[in-house]
């Protein structure tokens, strides 16, 4: 099995969630977060102060999925995630040893 | 009595007491999340303190009879002794003196409060309970006589502030200058981020206090006639163009038209028209607004290059806003009231009230360092002071985790076929404080 982590802008999140169900996964998880990668932050000003704000909210999406289902599944996050301007994210995909469903104690992939 | 005053007077001062909240929602959303609440408090707790006070033996020091020199009334009054529901001010075509000591009041109140904003985020509590107790009792009562007592010094001497520019905005900005150079600065000025917490706040308030500075202003007619609409119609014209000169201000020197700005705009425009309101026209008006806007807008950066922490910029705000309103004035005043003489009495009110006010404040903002100690601990500074002396925090926005039954606290809905969580030994919720 695989993790396939996706961090990508907010306003995307509906479309990724809308496609990966067409695709057939069944659960995902999402969590705002923060972060940056070569598109950095940005300047507020108060009263003249001027902070810099160095990180950008973005949204993680995770997904468990089959070995066999992980690229295909990048894919579909990658076209739908995009709109072509700095920013767009990154996903990425480790390994994963072993999932357990907590309700029924089912282990490996028919956990997912 | 007439009655249209009277009426007039009464809604007034429910109108500025309006103005104490408002302005602990525009400190209170300039801070940050971790002291929201002790800033909203510092401001408030002045409803209390002063009132009570101001009954006590406040209206007798600012209203009573002269003790001589002008310089402070006598205890006559204390316990508001001897003053009626049908004791009249000026003879039968007057207002109750009752209604005046209300409407009076509620500018006691907020003058300590103004002060708050200097000391955001790192006095104890306490300290500053008494640190306005004593402030209102030797700074406020006695210049609140000189200026608006007809016995007063300042009164005497023809200097005009006719809703509190002296009195009201440079005291306090220099009653807060005093005190935070005792008190310091706040552990990571100039170095933290301390962004405001929340701007709808700042904007509630300020809006909040824009509503009620009518009362302010115009109430201070105490009669419902020419004066007061004159005044009523300059404070809305020098707010709205103090709040264009702020913005124009930083859209030129910082590229944006910020939230921040144009409520501080706008209340430096209130500021600045308090002294000046009844005695210019409305072009006069557009002009002190416009001036205080700009002005105040560049002063508030002082304080990064002076290198004194006036947190939230009461000095920026109320003591540069108050003091361009009181000299413009002596400027702008029209009917033949202006001119160079006028000038010099609006500069010898001006800062007279300020050598005053910039002594006793640092002399009573030591005393109380001296003995019960103003600065809060370098922790509760660090951890926030909403959790050190009001045991609440502003917001619960926590998605995770949650808060553990206290003593005292309602027992959670149970049925009893429920096992209970097994916490295990050593595991157990701690019953007397939540770690959050």
């Amino acid at each position: 099995m695989k993790l396939v982590t996706a961090v990508v802008k907010p306003h995307r999140v509906d479309e990724i969630k809308d496609a990966l169900q067409r695709f057939g996964i069944q659960g995902l998880t999402i969590s705002d977060v923060q972060g940056h990668g070569r598109q950095r932050g940005h300047t507020e000003v108060y009263r003249g102060a001027e902070y810099r704000i160095d990180t950008l909210p973005k949204s993680r999406i995770e997904v468990l999925v089959e070995d066999q289902d992980a690229a295909d599944v990048v894919d579909v996050i990658v076209r739908t995630a995009r709109t072509g301007k700095i920013g767009d994210g990154k996903v990425w995909v480790v390994p994963v040893e072993t999932v357990v469903r907590v309700r029924t104690g089912e282990r490996g992939p028919d956990a997912l | 009595m007439n009655g249209a005053d009277t009426a007039f007077v009464l809604i007034s001062a429910a109108l500025v007491m309006l103005m104490t909240p408002g302005l602990a929602f525009f400190y209170g959303g300039m801070v940050r999340v971790k002291s929201a609440l002790n800033m909203l408090m510092m401001s408030f707790v002045s409803l209390g303190i002063v009132t009570v006070l101001w009954v006590l033996y406040g209206y007798s020091l600012a209203f009573g009879d002269d003790i001589g020199g002008g310089l402070l009334g006598d205890f006559g009054h204390v316990g508001l002794k001897g003053i009626r529901p049908e004791t009249l001010t000026g003879g039968k075509e007057g207002i109750p003196v009752l209604a005046f000591a209300l409407f009076q009041l509620m500018f006691a109140v907020i003058t300590p409060a103004l002060m708050s904003g200097a000391l955001a985020d790192r006095v104890r509590f306490s300290a500053w309970c008494l640190f306005i107790t004593l402030w209102v009792s030797l700074v406020y009562f006695p210049v609140a006589h000189w200026v608006w007592q007809a016995d007063g010094w300042l009164f005497k001497l023809k200097v005009i502030d006719f809703a509190g520019g002296t009195a009201v905005h440079i005291n306090a900005g220099v009653g807060a200058l005093a005190a935070l150079l005792v008190v310091g600065k706040r552990i990571g000025f100039r170095k933290d981020p301390m962004r405001p917490h929340s701007l709808p706040l700042v904007m509630l308030g300020a809006g909040l206090l824009w509503f009620g500075w009518f009362g302010f202003n115009a109430g201070s007619a105490l009669a419902a006639n020419g004066t007061a609409a004159t005044m009523a119609l300059n404070t809305q014209v020098a707010t709205g163009a103090a709040m264009l000169g702020w913005l124009a201000y930083e859209r030129v020197r910082h590229g944006a038209f910020t939230t921040l700005g144009a409520a501080s705009g706008a209340v430096a425009g209130l500021v600045a028209i308090t002294p000046s309101g009844a005695a210019v026209n409305a072009f006069g008006a557009i002009l002190i607004g416009l001036v205080a806007g700009t002005v105040c807008s560049w002063a508030v950066g002082l304080k990064f290059r002076l290198g004194y922490d006036d947190s939230l910029d009461v000095i920026g705000v109320h003591l540069v806003g108050g003091v361009i309103g009181t000299l413009l004035v002596g400027v702008l005043a029209v009917d033949g009231v202006g001119g160079a003489t006028q000038l010099g009495r609006q500069a010898a009110g001006a800062f007279s009230v300020m050598a005053y006010s910039f002594a006793v404040s640092w002399l009573l903002a030591k005393l109380v360092d001296r003995v019960v100690g103003f600065r809060a601990t370098e922790d509760d500074e660090i951890a926030g002071l909403d959790r050190a002396f009001h045991a609440e925090t502003a917001y619960d926005h926590s998605a995770v985790g949650g808060t553990t039954a206290l003593r005292g606290a309602p027992a959670p809905d149970r049925r009893p076929e429920d096992p209970l969580p097994d916490h295990g030994p050593g595991n157990q919720p701690d019953n007397k404080k939540v770690d959050a």
